[in-house]
């Protein structure tokens, strides 16, 4: 036993260092390798992208297969399509799940545990589940290949479970000695949610934002099943349709496509690293 | 003037439900009602194409247990893939985060690295790893072919598909259980940690008799948690497998679609669906009854 300790002592610090160093950027190869691979493929020509032996970076850099991704399907209103989307479903969750949740945390009314229980219920149901009566209720309407279902469905679905108890968990933990005194002073429930409790949930509410925005932004289920219409789709769904004629994927363009689609969120990711793992931690629901 | 007589509890009962109303009615219309529906089309023969249905009783579900030929193939690699995924991702988590939470020069430039697949697109990531993994020309192994090994089809043949699938999917979400590990593992008191060592344990007898007892609970947490959100991986099977080779990678979520959107079976799919529900909802229950417990210290 003591042998086994003092064994690895034997090598200098620095040795050691110098080791574990190499085995994390060993171990980080599968992690950053694909963006590596999909940001030069999108550079390279059709046959480059297969030549053997295989080139690490583009021989001459293309910049056609970005042209194409934009001809070949409408991808700028796509994009612009995912764009709009998530902004609407991220400012519908924020709205829907901090009065809530609120509520939940702080507002002793009549049935609360009933409710509370009914929605952990669906915290985190799978959307298969529930995704054929939600096909046939908006084929009903009249909904289907339409944004209605992809915005309205994630607001008040299942998919915005998880912020109202991420919010709930925030408001329980929150003092309650400043909403105590605002309440002698006559202020009503609203009062105290608008004015005292929610300007103190930046951090929970911006981290609501960012898990419900990247799950939009990043959903494939719904839009492969609600739209039929090149126009109306989302990004996710676009990517998936870089197929030539005969049925075979347009890899350069893909690629092309999805860096760009990749690239926003790392560089947000990037900036607000801290945050954005923070918002995941906290909400830890998902996996 | 009228509301201020109005007693607390009264005006309490008013303002709780106002505020839970965006969102009780929302559950009502896209969570309670197709639940019930769900459960109610499981019991008949229900087509999507021509609309039509009728009352079948327990057909469905006599079916799926009796007769679907490929009803216990799905059940076998739904929880084929869900264990496996566990084991792998659970198990390069924990080793991650007991390297990473280290106050050390480039930990926090590592846990964003391998962080960074979490926030990327499930689309974007299986179709890159679709694209790398080919069988003759893909990627990978061209890589490999440089070195002399000649690669299997990864995602072409029955033995390699399902390794294939569980393995990009550890690899994209492996990054949230690891920060997940390096909040509970920095919660561990060092004095613990410290009186060991000096008593003369090594660096692996601290791990497993200290650590590793002390952050059981986020571990357990963890493991439902990834089960859980193993129930969730439609995407991955749909762009990567399809559910094949030879059905070797058709699982429950994924089988639900299948029978419902391209055989149009909704009766069917729907009883697929009503097993699908039941499942989550017991581990959900028990995921939030352990994380009462243990994880957040609630009031």
């Amino acid at each position: 036993m003591n042998n086994s300790q003092k064994l690895p002592r034997l090598l200098p610090r620095w040795f050691r260092s110098f080791l574990l160093y190499l085995g994390l950027m060993l171990l980080a190869i599968p992690f950053l390798f694909p963006f590596w691979w999909m940001a030069t493929s999108s550079f390279k020509t059709y046959k480059e992208i297969f030549a053997y032996p295989p080139t690490l970076l583009p021989e001459s850099w293309h910049f056609e297969n970005f042209i194409t991704a934009f001809t070949y399907q409408p991808f700028g209103r796509q994009y612009l399509n995912s764009l709009y989307i998530s902004l609407a479903v991220t400012a519908g969750v924020l709205v829907v799940s901090s009065l809530s949740g609120y509520a939940f945390a702080r507002i002793k009314f009549k049935g609360r545990n009933f409710f509370f229980i009914l929605l952990l219920s669906s915290l985190m149901m799978p959307p298969e589940v529930t995704i054929i009566p939600n096909y046939l209720i908006m084929n009903l309407l009249g909904w289907t290949n339409t944004h209605i279902p992809l915005i309205i469905i994630p607001i008040l679905g299942a998919g915005g479970v998880f912020a109202t108890f991420m919010m709930r968990q925030f408001f329980i933990t929150l003092p309650k000695d400043m909403e105590d005194a605002a309440k002698i002073d006559g202020l009503g429930w609203w009062g105290i949610f608008w004015k005292i409790g929610l300007p103190l949930a930046k951090a929970p509410l911006s981290a609501v934002a960012i898990i419900t925005f990247l799950n939009s932004w990043n959903n494939f289920l719904e839009p492969l099943i609600y739209l039929s219409d090149k126009t109306k789709y989302t990004i996710p769904l676009a990517l998936t349709g870089y197929i030539d004629a005969y049925g075979a994927p347009m890899w350069s363009v893909q690629m092309a496509a999805t860096t760009l689609s990749v690239l926003p969120v790392l560089i947000f990711f990037i900036l607000a690293q801290q945050q954005v793992v923070e918002s995941f931690a906290m909400s830890s629901v998902k996996g | 003037m009228k509301r201020k007589s109005l007693p607390q509890a009264k005006l309490d009962n008013l303002a709780g439900h106002l505020f839970i109303a965006p969102q009780f009615i929302g559950f009502i219309f896209f969570v309670a009602v197709p639940i019930l529906a769900v459960i109610i089309f499981s019991f008949q023969d229900r087509n999507l194409l021509t609309g039509t249905w009728e009352w079948i009783g327990f057909d469905n579900y006599s079916f799926m247990f009796t007769k679907d030929p490929y009803f216990y193939k799905v059940v076998r690699n739904s929880l084929f893939f869900s264990f496996g995924l566990i084991i792998m991702n659970v198990s390069l988590a924990l080793f991650l985060a007991l390297i990473l939470f280290q106050n050390r020069k480039g930990m926090v430039f590592f846990r964003t690295l391998f962080f960074s697949p979490v926030v990327t697109s499930t689309v974007a990531w299986v179709l890159v790893w679709s694209f790398m993994l080919q069988s003759d020309q893909g990627t990978i192994n061209q890589f490999l072919k440089l070195i002399g090994i000649q690669g299997p089809s990864w995602l072409g043949s029955t033995g390699w598909a399902m390794f294939s699938v569980i393995f990009i999917r550890v690899i994209k979400n492996v990054g949230l259980n690891m920060i997940i590990l390096i909040a509970a593992l920095k919660d561990v008191p060092h004095d613990l940690v410290e009186a060991a060592r000096v008593d003369g344990a090594n660096t692996l007898q601290c791990i497993r008799k200290i650590i590793i007892p002390m952050i059981a609970p986020t571990i357990l947490l963890v493991i439902i948690i990834t089960l859980i959100g193993s129930m969730n991986v439609f995407d991955h099977i749909m762009l990567l497998t399809a559910g094949g080779p030879s059905n070797s990678t058709l699982v429950l979520a994924y089988y639900v679609y299948y029978q419902a959107f391209l055989t149009n079976e909704i009766g069917y799919a729907s009883a697929l669906a009503v097993v699908l529900f039941l499942v989550v909802l017991g581990l959900t229950f028990l995921q939030w009854n352990m994380r009462k417990k243990w994880v957040y210290y609630e009031q």
